[in-house]
């Protein structure tokens, strides 16, 4: 039997709608993104509630970030396997009220630098007199990240250098300097880390703090060996750093129990970031890990169980850098997002956006990145979310963008058929071609996701003045002069560090808590506040570091849209005490000691 | 009787055995790629979802159906639908859902519209994969990954795959292609002084496994004489040099997508002309 014209035709046509889907689907997303345009100041704040001004010079603040270079061994790949170190973290160190900034840099010799807040709109560089800058001593690695926790409870936050090498532990001496403590506290020669976490895993009162690996610490990176040192696989690699899990003596000493409490692990971290996330009071961590699938250990009462696969969030091997958590759906859930890497016609990985599901009785995560909107945002690393425009919805700040270098030449073939090959050829940094000025997901433009509240985030970066195309690595969030909005700052690799002040429409209101723990950790790290008011609520804790690299403000910022009336303010410390704080009224920073 | 068993049993087995390995069980191709898909998923878990790789499967073997009945108004065996929607389901990465469905009904639906001379001449996951590369780019990207850092499962993959091919009389398409791919790999790596390993390093991972074991050999669509085949195969991997040379990602797909159609034509266009003369000549 052959089959009738018509039946032909119709096939035929039915054919041609099928090709043309994707090009339809494309057409249609990209008439999106055009209506993305730049708006003014008024515009933007007209249509979205909010604008962003990037104000670096402005506030005195001039700071290019230095790239590490490791063995010559690496020369022909250095900005691949150098591309990371550009970090940012909020600190208050002097206790004045206002946040103040501390970044790192990253070449052997370069200067980190402490950013004090002059309350007057600018920042003082103090990260000399401090004794924090000179940090990347040659035999001694380069900085990759900051966490800030106050591990002895005496009213002052203390910090620990992530680093590719030595890791340092500095006392915060009440705001007037900082003194080393790295080898008192009993902390390792070497660890090759991108991510490192504050949190009190056992509620004994006294900040742990947890050390991601990436790099094997066996690794000298400025003293190789030999050039076996890349991944062993792009999806499936376990030849990264172990895990520290460093449990606090209370004498200023740690003590490192991570195969003790069931933490053990050599995939290849990113990023970290703990929370309760089932409510047991306890601290779960979730790990986010390149070069494979992520990690979620839930805290079983100061024993960690790992739970990736069985919750969900573990299944899919992709390139994790980022862990944040919001209360996206005002429902008192953390979602949790993390980052990966998506290049047009290479890669298409996309985010993730875990949400927990309604209904289950064990804690199981579904990823709906896609259908609320914030899937595809590039080669992306760092992200946070923080209500924005004040309107009572977290939304989610995203920079990206790997290693920008020539514009017109990619890396991305040479990249792909090596990452596509065997273990024996991947791992191998000789197998692969040299890079030679080639850009590797560069110039990317970044994405503000702003929540309507409604399970949908829409772009609005270009719109609101992010519009920077730096290789961005880390993003906090803080109301940086105390003006009741979420200002960002940006940590660029190889770039400028940005700041972007917000300006947010004034009939949006706001709500900020200061917490300070007594009986928990004094940083109140581990905190919970679930914020009531019209009739909803948002859950938001003190976080020990989120994002990628990254710590924001410990103050926690509300916005709560327009005429809000509030009811309370439910805080869970750390120590199991719960608190309830009424007659909150908007527009205020309130100040809160967890009650004895 | 046990004399009799000791000694029949064998036999039937023998028989059962070379039956089953064949050139003419045409389930031998779809159980080898179930294979790959459950070695690989078991191993390394290397599917984006069972469900996405379900969707393409289910949506072949409908679109099969559906079109087969329109068409010529029988029921099809299904063998070719179930490897075009095991390949698009191992191939394509995306994390959306559509990709798959729509990949693998263009891969079929191309069978029954792109005909010359009543043979479909493209192969319908590769027509479906590069028509996702080119169309899709956004949303879609080709299975990019390994096996992971063990040996082994490629090891299975490769002898088990060399066997079946064998059985099926067509591993000399998947040898001449792999001696091509290595010779024109040392020849890039000579041109671009790109250390040689990284030249050869794609042929290491699935994707090239099922490209090299059901895409080139596909007998829809590959030519019938065995030098025709072998010449066609060199041929792609030559395209498939220069469009490296190029630095196309997918570039075995388009070398197939392209080589393969024009090695088809050429053979019509042979026979044709040959029987005109057969008919002159009588």
């Amino acid at each position: 039997m052959k089959p009738s014209r018509t039946t032909r035709v119709v096939v035929t046509v039915l054919f041609i709608g099928m090709l043309a889907t994707p090009l339809a689907i494309r057409q249609l997303s990209a008439r999106r993104q055009a209506a993305q345009s730049k708006l003014d100041e008024s515009q933007a704040l007209a249509r979205y509630g909010f604008h962003l001004q990037e104000v670096s010079q402005q506030a005195g603040v001039a700071f290019v970030h230095q790239a590490p270079t490791l063995d010559a061994k690496l020369d022909g790949i250095m900005p691949e396997v150098a591309s990371m170190g550009a970090s940012v973290s909020i600190v208050d160190f002097d206790r004045d009220g206002w946040p103040d900034l501390y970044v790192t840099n990253s070449k052997t010799g370069s200067l980190n630098c402490l950013y004090r807040n002059m309350h007057d709109g600018t920042f003082k560089e103090v990260a000399g007199p401090m004794g924090l800058a000179d940090v990347n001593q040659p035999g001694t690695g380069v900085s990759m990240g900051a966490v800030w926790g106050d591990y002895d409870n005496d009213g002052y936050e203390d910090l620990f250098l992530i680093k590719w090498g030595r890791p340092e532990l500095f006392h915060n001496d009440h705001g007037r300097g900082f003194t080393r403590v790295t080898e008192t506290a009993g902390l390792p020669l070497w660890i090759n880390a991108n991510t490192a976490v504050w949190l009190d895993y056992d509620g004994d009162g006294l900040l742990d703090l947890f050390v991601g690996g990436y790099y094997s610490e066996k690794l000298d990176l400025w003293h190789l060996r030999d050039t076996r040192m890349m991944p062993e696989s792009f999806e499936y690699a376990k030849n990264g750093g172990r895990k520290f899990l460093f449990h606090n003596l209370g004498n200023g000493r740690f003590e490192e129990v991570s195969e003790k409490v069931g933490i053990q692990s050599n995939r290849w971290a990113l990023a970290a970031s703990a929370a309760d996330l089932r409510g047991t009071g306890r601290p779960d961590l979730f790990i986010a890990n390149d070069y494979g699938v992520s990690e979620l250990f839930l805290n079983e009462g100061g024993h960690f169980q790992e739970a990736g696969q069985a919750t969900g969030v573990g299944f899919a091997p992709k390139s994790g850098m980022n862990v944040a958590y919001g209360d996206i759906l005002n429902q008192g859930k953390y979602a949790i997002y993390v980052s990966n890497i998506s290049e047009e016609g290479v890669l298409i990985q996309g985010n993730n956006l875990w949400v927990p599901r309604e209904g289950d009785a064990s804690l199981k995560y579904e990823n709906l990145a896609r259908d609320m909107g914030v899937e595809l945002g590039g080669w992306s690393f760092g992200a946070q979310f923080g209500d924005l425009n004040n309107d009572g919805y977290l939304d989610l700040y995203l920079t990206n963008g790997y290693v920008s270098l020539n514009r017109s030449k990619s890396y991305w073939y040479d990249f792909s058929r090596v990452a596509g090959g065997n273990s024996k050829i991947i791992g191998d940094a000789a197998n692969w071609p040299a890079m030679d000025g080639r850009s590797l997901s560069g110039y990317q433009q970044k994405k503000v996701w702003i929540n309507d509240g409604a399970a949908k985030f829409v772009d609005v970066a270009q719109a609101v003045g992010a519009t920077d195309i730096y290789d961005g690595r880390s993003v906090v969030m803080a109301d940086l002069w105390n003006r009741g909005v979420l200002d960002v700052v940006v940590a660029n690799q190889r770039g400028p560090l940005l700041i972007y002040k917000n300006t947010v429409s004034p009939e949006n209101e706001w709500l900020e808590l200061a917490l300070v723990g007594a009986s928990s950790n004094r940083s109140a790290i581990g905190a919970q506040v679930t914020l009531y008011w019209n009739g909803q609520h948002q859950l938001q804790q003190v976080s020990g570091g989120s994002g990628f690299a990254a710590q924001n403000d410990r103050r926690l910022h509300f916005g709560l849209g327009k005429n809000p009336q509030i009811e309370k303010a439910v805080i869970r410390w750390p120590s199991g005490k719960t608190q309830t704080v009424e007659n909150l009224v908007p527009g205020k920073l309130y100040n809160v000691t967890e009650a004895e | 009787m046990s004399s009799q068993v000791s000694i029949g049993q064998p036999a039937k087995l023998e028989v059962a055995w070379k039956r089953f390995f064949s050139p003419s069980n045409r389930y031998l191709s779809p159980l080898l790629i179930s294979c790959v898909l459950l070695v690989g998923q078991l191993s390394y878990g290397i599917l984006e979802s069972y469900t996405r790789t379900l969707l393409a499967i289910a949506t072949s073997l409908v679109a099969e159906i559906v079109l087969s009945r329109i068409y010529f108004g029988k029921w099809p065996i299904l063998v070719s639908a179930y490897i075009s929607g095991i390949s698009v389901g191992i191939l394509v990465r995306s994390p959306a859902f559509w990709p798959y469905a729509l990949c693998a009904l263009i891969s079929i639906t191309s069978k029954y519209v792109l005909r010359v001379h009543d043979r479909h001449i493209w192969n319908p996951s590769n027509f479906g994969i590069v028509a996702m590369f080119i169309l899709a780019s956004g949303s879609v990207a080709g299975l990019s990954i390994q096996w992971g850092n063990f040996i082994w499962p490629m090891i299975v993959i490769w002898t088990l795959g060399s066997a079946i091919i064998w059985r099926l009389r067509r591993f000399h398409i998947s040898a001449t292609y792999v001696a091509s791919f290595l010779g024109f790999a040392l020849l890039r790596s000579w041109i671009t002084g790109d250390p040689w390993r990284s030249e050869i390093s794609p042929i290491t991972g699935p994707m090239y496994q099922l490209f090299i074991f059901f895409m080139i050999t596909d007998p829809k669509t590959t030519v019938r004489s065995k030098t025709g085949q072998i010449l066609t195969i060199i041929a792609v991997a030559a395209v498939e040099m220069v469009l490296r040379l190029h630095q196309v990602v997918y570039a075995p797909f388009y070398a197939l997508f392209v080589v393969g159609p024009t090695a088809m034509l050429l053979e019509m266009w042979l026979e044709s002309r040959r029987a005109r003369l057969l008919v002159a000549h009588a």
